[in-house]
């Protein structure tokens, strides 16, 4: 049970829609082990990215209950999630979602900034440099290309050595070879500081690099396909 | 064309389902400015067309005619009776005495046909001859004057050395509203109980009116030729009804010009608003645009499309302001007709809303057509890329010529329709002035901004270097937001600035040098009495003048007016001295003051700064009705005379031989210590009840009282501004609500708190805030220092305490709007939002 990281138990989610509720996510149990890299399959809208989501507290279960690193999830209010995740969770999106007003530079070196770290300006423009982009430091998102503000996002969301690390299809906006250097910029992360990595993914290749793979068919666990891992 | 307008419709229609949501800023803008002009602009029209209306009752006749200093004689008595019935009035300054108090009233004497228009409301209600009839006579008093002296109806006072009897306070007076400024609140009585007092005088200052009463039908110009023709030298005045109130229509013709100046203020705030939301509309079309463009559609059909659209909605706008604006005065109609002086005859005025529609029409073509021309360079390939905004630098060079006609288009159509042409183009280069300023600021403050944030010394503040990082990121709030504020808060701290040098001026420099009295009526054989106070260890200086009233009639054998226009020095009779010597404080400009004893023929001594307004040259001649006499005299020096220190100040002056032979009288200036005030007063009505003392400082009451009045309805019409302002604030802090969701959606996925976003999203606006309170307050400075030294002639001194107001509401309102729009991107849940951007 100690080396478990992260464990959802009877996890729903609910959300509000212009029909009246939908069922996101069902009855989910999952233990993630620490170190571990798992990915997240299945068909669109089987609840996936939701389901990293609620992992990352960013989205609060709407039923069952949710633990990271030993913590309640569904317990903490807004502010305690938000402080959890700038001492234990990266994520990084899609769509990269830097903040526009903001240099790459002070994008990664945000986190960094709110946990406190008096170092944060250099250990972001060395986090930027491991990501290769220790020359575009003071450009703004709209400055780079896609596949430099993916790298910056994942600087930001590796600086601060978190122990958990959620990617929501990381290279679903990129083309093939840069989308392969944000994959191996992953994995490397997991494989030098430990991180667990919960990589939500359509791509087939990567998911079969991780350690384990789930599948998700509307909202619930494919159990069958859990079992066949 | 077809294309375009099917487009235009289609996008319209598409905004009216949506509630015109991206439009309401520009619609706010644009109603509000138009319905504040429009209001202001039919309430002077009220007024001009209530005037027109009721001239005659405010005249108190279908016309008037003025003598100054003497009465009619029977041969100019004879000529006004020609022209049908005829009421004399006699007006002047007098003193009431009631024991030991003393205090300034306006006489009004009149015969037994006044008032030949509107009624005379007495309390108790009865008609004025049988109330005045008596033995003491009676008379009739404001009850302000009545209150202060302690009368009660029957209780007796002296007018001069005759003593009268309180027989009604007066309630309403129909002629009371065209004389202008009186010092005096009014005493009403029959011209023959005069006799006896001792009041009317050789040289006495006194006015008569003969009020007419014209057969029904007569033609007021022929009327006024007849009369011009069998006295051609009597040097009287001729008013008619046409123009009852000349003094009233003039000021309130000025006061409406200069808030619908201040409404233009407030159109070009809420045009920045205007502008906004077009730019922001064009932006969200971005991808609509490249649609088009790959489907075929030029960049002539969009811009004609987009036009199409934008113009249906400021027609909107200008249907909405002006029916606002029309209805605004009449319901509160009530109200303003309670507040003003005058009788306005509330109505909707059709020129009035025709000349708001065009401001408003103008300025948002001015606004829209910017952001329209660049979206139309918009290129295709903006589809396959994130849309980034407007393409950057200038509009085509057409457009761009096209914005130039339409500014001086607006400018032009202001300066002529507002008649102070000079003011409107002032006006109009300080607002671009100060426009140029808050963009050049807007641009510093970015780059101030984002060189602070990556300071070190800001480093681990994670809300103010986000705040920092924020105003001086790539959007275009900070701009948006620096301009409207800036401009609304610049409009409001100029008027303060005028508004507390004015007071200054009066209040608190005037009073440092302005003596404690002037005496008015002082006759030849009392000035040595007068004079002899000066030994009296409370009296600083007694300055002494002999006093005439004259009309400057001729320039160069020319009419005065056709020479000199619409100056003041010619308007009516202007107090006229004559001295041996020269004061020792005066000092001569130009020429040579005339030898002690001289006796040559008449020169005069002008007041330089009028004489160069007027353009005179030392050896012009001028020719001075005085009593109806003509006397002609040669300029033959000009000198400095300050009117500002409330001293004794002629405009002109002669040698003594010119005019000591003509009855006059003396006017002193007393300076004395406040506390011996009373004392003297009492003295001297004691000792010489003819002479009227008015008291400096009520005077200067007064005259604040008035300016108060004048600077409260500028305030107003500045705080109009400045909601327009606030509308434009609003829409920028409502339009940034998406990106600062955005914004605080990632904050949180990286740790931050609420308390740190709220702090950031706080920060950044106090910034903007205090920024747009700056540049107003610097703006607002500069533009009080033209106001006062250039149009007011007084010396400016910048006002803290109204800076600092600006300052702290620019902060203040800045926050609200902010703060008021932080709860949503606060309260929202990052995992939809951020979602929802994938």
């Amino acid at each position: 049970m100690s080396d478990t990281i992260l464990s959802l138990e009877k996890a729903d989610l609910t959300l509000d829609g212009n029909a009246g509720p939908v069922d996101i996510l069902k009855d989910i149990t999952l233990d993630v082990r620490r170190g571990e890299t798992l990915g997240l399959v299945g068909p669109s809208g089987s609840g996936k990215s939701s389901l990293l989501m609620v992992m990352g507290g960013l989205e609060r279960a709407t039923g069952g209950k949710v633990h990271a690193l030993g913590q309640d999830l569904t317990a903490m209010n807004e502010d305690a999630l938000a402080r959890f995740r700038r001492s234990h969770m990266g994520v990084v999106f899609q769509s990269f979602h830097l903040i526009p007003t903001m240099t790459a530079l002070e994008n990664v070196a945000t986190p960094l900034e709110l946990a406190g770290h008096a170092d944060a300006f250099d250990r972001a423009a060395e986090e930027l440099s491991a990501v290769g982009l220790g020359k575009r430091m003071n450009h703004y998102p709209s400055e780079l290309s896609g596949g430099e503000q993916q790298r910056v996002a994942l600087a930001r969301a590796a600086a601060p050595r978190p122990e958990i690390l959620l990617a929501d299809e990381p290279t679903g906006n990129l083309d093939g070879p840069t989308g392969q250097t944000i994959m191996d910029l992953l994995f490397d992360l997991n494989a030098r500081h430990g991180a667990t990595l919960i990589l939500v993914t359509h791509a087939p290749d990567l998911a079969a690099r991780c350690s384990r793979t789930i599948r998700l068919v509307d909202g619930r666990l494919d159990r069958q396909a859990e079992a066949a891992e | 064309m077809t294309a375009a307008r099917n487009i235009a419709r289609r996008e319209l229609r598409n905004g009216f389902r949506d509630g015109l949501r991206g439009f309401r800023v520009f619609l706010a803008c644009l109603t509000l400015g138009i319905a504040a002009i429009a209001a202001v602009g039919s309430v002077r029209e009220a007024i001009t067309e209530g005037l027109a209306r009721e001239g005659a009752t405010l005249l108190g006749g279908d016309a008037s005619v003025e003598f100054t200093y003497r009465f009619a004689d029977d041969a100019e008595r004879a000529a006004l009776a020609s022209l049908g019935d005829v009421s004399e009035i006699v007006e002047f300054r007098s003193m009431v005495t009631v024991g030991e108090d003393r205090a300034l009233t306006q006489i009004k004497a009149v015969d037994d046909v006044y008032p030949i228009y509107g009624d005379l409301i007495l309390d108790p209600p009865g008609p004025l001859a049988a109330t005045l009839q008596g033995d003491p006579p009676g008379a009739a008093m404001d009850p302000v004057l009545a209150d202060r002296l302690g009368l009660q109806v029957g209780d007796m006072f002296t007018l001069g050395e005759k003593a009268f009897r309180l027989a009604a306070r007066i309630e309403s007076e129909p002629d009371n509203a065209g004389g202008g400024f009186d010092f005096g609140p009014r005493t009403l009585l029959f011209t023959d109980d005069l006799d006896g007092t001792g009041l009317i005088q050789p040289g006495t200052l006194y006015e008569t009116e003969y009020r007419l009463r014209l057969p029904e039908g007569t033609d007021l110009d022929a009327a006024e030729a007849r009369l011009d023709q069998a006295l051609p030298d009597s040097g009287y005045r001729w008013r008619d009804s046409r123009n009852g109130a000349p003094g009233i229509a003039e000021f309130v013709e000025r006061l409406s010009a200069f808030l619908v100046l201040v409404g233009l203020a407030g159109l070009a705030v809420g045009g920045i608003g205007v502008a906004s939301a077009v730019r922001a509309h064009m932006v969200e079309k971005t991808a609509t645009i490249a649609t088009l463009k790959t489907v075929g559609a030029e960049a002539r059909t969009l811009f004609t499309a987009f036009a199409l659209q934008i113009g249906a909605i400021t027609a909107l706008a200008v249907v909405l302001g002006v029916a606002l604006g029309a209805v605004l005065p009449l319901a509160f109609s009530p109200i303003i007709e309670d507040r003003l002086p005058v009788p306005a005859a509330i109505s909707v005025y059709p020129l009035a809303l025709v000349e708001a529609a065009l401001y408003g029409t103008l300025a948002a073509a001015l606004f829209t057509l910017w952001p329209l021309a660049k979206a139309q360079d918009i290129r295709a390939a903006a589809l396959f890329r994130e849309a980034g905004g407007m393409p950057a630098g200038l509009p085509r060079r057409g457009y761009l010529i096209a914005t130039g006609v339409i500014l001086v288009t607006l400018v032009a159509a202001a300066a002529v329709l507002s008649g102070i042409p000079t003011h409107t183009l002032y006006t109009a280069g300080g607002l671009l002035a100060a426009f140029l300023a808050l963009l050049a600021t807007a641009w510093a403050t970015r780059k101030a901004a984002r060189r602070l944030a990556r300071m070190d010394a800001f480093k681990g503040h994670t809300a103010l270097r986000t705040a920092l990082g924020s105003v001086g990121g790539p959007s275009g709030e900070a701009a948006a937001v620096v301009l409207s504020l800036g401009l609304g808060l610049t409009v409001l701290a100029a008027v303060g600035q005028i508004d507390a040098n004015l007071r200054a001026a009066i209040q608190r420099d005037l009073p440092e040098v302005a003596p404690a009295y002037f005496m008015v009526d002082i006759q030849p054989d009392q000035i040595d009495a007068i004079r002899a106070l000066e030994n009296d260890p409370q009296v600083e200086a007694v300055e002494a003048a002999p006093m005439l009233r004259g009309i400057i009639t001729r320039i160069n054998g020319q009419d005065a007016v056709e020479v000199g226009g619409d100056h003041w020095t010619l308007r009516g009779d202007r107090g006229v001295t004559y001295a041996e010597e020269l004061d020792e404080d005066t000092k001569i400009t130009a020429g040579e003051w005339w030898a002690a004893d001289y006796d040559g023929p008449n020169q005069i001594s002008f007041a330089a700064e009028e004489a160069a307004e007027l353009g005179l040259k030392l050896g012009d001649t001028l020719t001075v009705n005085i009593l109806g006499r003509d006397i002609e005299g040669e300029v033959t020096s000009f000198r400095e005379v300050d009117f500002s220190t409330a001293g004794i100040g002629f405009v002109l002056a002669m040698n003594p031989s010119a005019l000591e032979g003509a009855p006059h009288t003396w006017i002193a200036t007393i300076y004395a210590e406040p506390e011996a005030e009373a004392r003297i007063l009492r003295d001297i009505a004691g000792d010489f009840p003819n002479i009227t003392a008015i008291r400096v400082r009520d005077a200067i009451d007064q005259v604040s009282e008035i300016l108060a009045g004048v600077a409260a309805a500028i305030t107003y019409g500045a705080s109009a501004t400045l909601v327009t302002g606030a509308v434009v604030l609003i829409g920028a802090a409502a339009a940034g609500t998406k990106a600062r969701t955005y914004e605080a959606s990632i904050l949180k996925t990286v740790g931050a708190s609420r308390a740190t976003i709220l702090g950031s999203f706080a920060l950044r606006w106090a910034i903007l805030g205090l920024t747009s309170g700056l540049v107003a307050v610097f703006a607002g400075a500069a533009a009080g220092w033209g106001v006062s030294v250039f149009i007011m002639d007084t010396s400016f001194r910048f006002a803290p305490g109204s800076a600092l107001a600006i300052i702290v509401g620019g902060v203040a309102l800045t926050l609200v709007a902010g703060i008021a729009f932080a709860w949503g991107p606060l309260a929202a849940r990052p995992a939809q939002i951020l979602r929802a951007r994938d």
